[in-house]
């Protein structure tokens, strides 16, 4: 069933929203090379925490850490260790999530380490992209998969593989509701969006082919065919106006 | 977090192994209506068994004389079913 939020529902979403876009603007100071993915984690830890905030991953069907930080290969949901250092080159993407008061949201983007390639600049700048294009499809009357073809199709154009073993999401009083949100799917098709909504859109793409596997730790998903993957995400509100990003960064003016 | 698309290995409902079943194995001396057949176990005792939901699923004939893996009911040792045809 998807759970329609009232106004005041949707303000503490906005209020961990605000949080998670701040403590995005400390990980794009910290992402250097040679910083560990655990040192990220710790930091971002504590801003949720100093703001009366509770990390939304940590101990989410067992995870670990606060964030999810997946460097190229890795798609989503890599565990932060202090021997994964970041190294000239690398993409990197963090996940982060936090619970306000109950409410929860979930935002993540894909950041280049230093210099990185043409080609994984192109794959970070169209996954962003798929993700704005996705937005902007969420409106009342519009379906599901509105925003998915939407997605799907920017990517695919880009000649990159869209990830279909993991999907966006509904999001409110628990970090996954109802509707699946897939980043592929069919104009027209899939639940009717409605005023209340509140969804996490998140293109996974890869620069290869979209298969998937999931390591032995039982949460890194990495790409069977090696290739470089991105990751953005943000935590959308349908309202009456149009889409109304509840994880955006009011300094991007975005 | 992305959402896993289907469920969690932790949610799937499903056959676990019956952990008050005994194994063993015998062989088959007869055929029985209804698909079930009196199978002598190793030990010379004589129980009445059936062939498991998954054989029949993948059509797995059992004839007289074939040697199978036998799981005996812990309640009633004179009733079991049949979980493998050796070759």
């Amino acid at each position: 069933m998807i759970e329609l939020k009232s106004p005041a529902q949707i303000a503490y979403m906005r209020e961990a929203g605000r949080i998670l876009a701040d403590a995005f603007h400390v990980c794009r100071d910290l992402v250097k090379p040679g910083v560990s993915t655990l040192e990220i984690d710790r930091e971002v830890e504590g801003l949720i925490r100093e703001r009366k905030a509770k990390p939304a991953f940590k101990g989410y069907r067992g995870f670990p850490a606060t964030i999810c930080a997946s460097i190229n290969e890795e798609v989503v949901h890599g565990i932060p260790a202090s021997k994964r250092r970041l190294r000239e080159g690398d993409i990197i993407g963090l996940d982060l999530g936090a619970i306000v008061e109950g409410y929860y949201a979930d935002a993540a983007v894909t950041l280049p380490v230093g210099d990185v390639s043409d080609e994984a600049r192109r794959l970070l700048n169209v996954t962003r992209e798929s993700l704005e294009l996705g937005i902007a499809e969420c409106r009342p009357g519009r379906r599901i998969g509105d925003v998915s073809v939407a997605v799907q199709r920017h990517v695919e154009d880009a000649g990159f593989g869209v990830v279909r073993a993991f999907v966006g999401h509904g999001i409110g009083r628990a970090l996954h509701e109802d509707p699946q949100v897939p980043n592929f799917g069919e104009t027209g098709r899939g639940p009717l969006l409605r005023a209340g909504m509140v969804l996490a859109l998140e293109p996974m793409v890869t620069m290869g082919h979209w298969e998937v596997r999931v390591l032995a730790d039982r949460w890194t998903a990495v790409t069977v065919d090696g290739s470089l993957a991105a990751h953005f995400e943000h935590t959308v509100a349908v309202t009456e106006h149009g889409p109304d990003v509840l994880t955006a960064d009011a300094r991007e003016a975005a | 977090m992305a959402r896993r698309r289907g469920q969690f290995p932790e949610e799937r409902e499903g056959k676990k192994p019956k952990d008050d079943a005994i194994e063993v194995e015998g062989k088959v001396v007869e055929p029985l209506p209804n698909a079930m057949f009196r199978v002598e176990l190793d030990n010379g005792h004589k129980v009445l068994t059936h062939v498991s939901g998954k054989m029949r699923m993948h059509f797995i004939r059992i004839l007289p004389g074939d040697r199978v893996k036998v799981e005996l009911s812990a309640y009633d040792l004179t009733r079991g079913r049949i979980t493998y045809r050796f070759k």
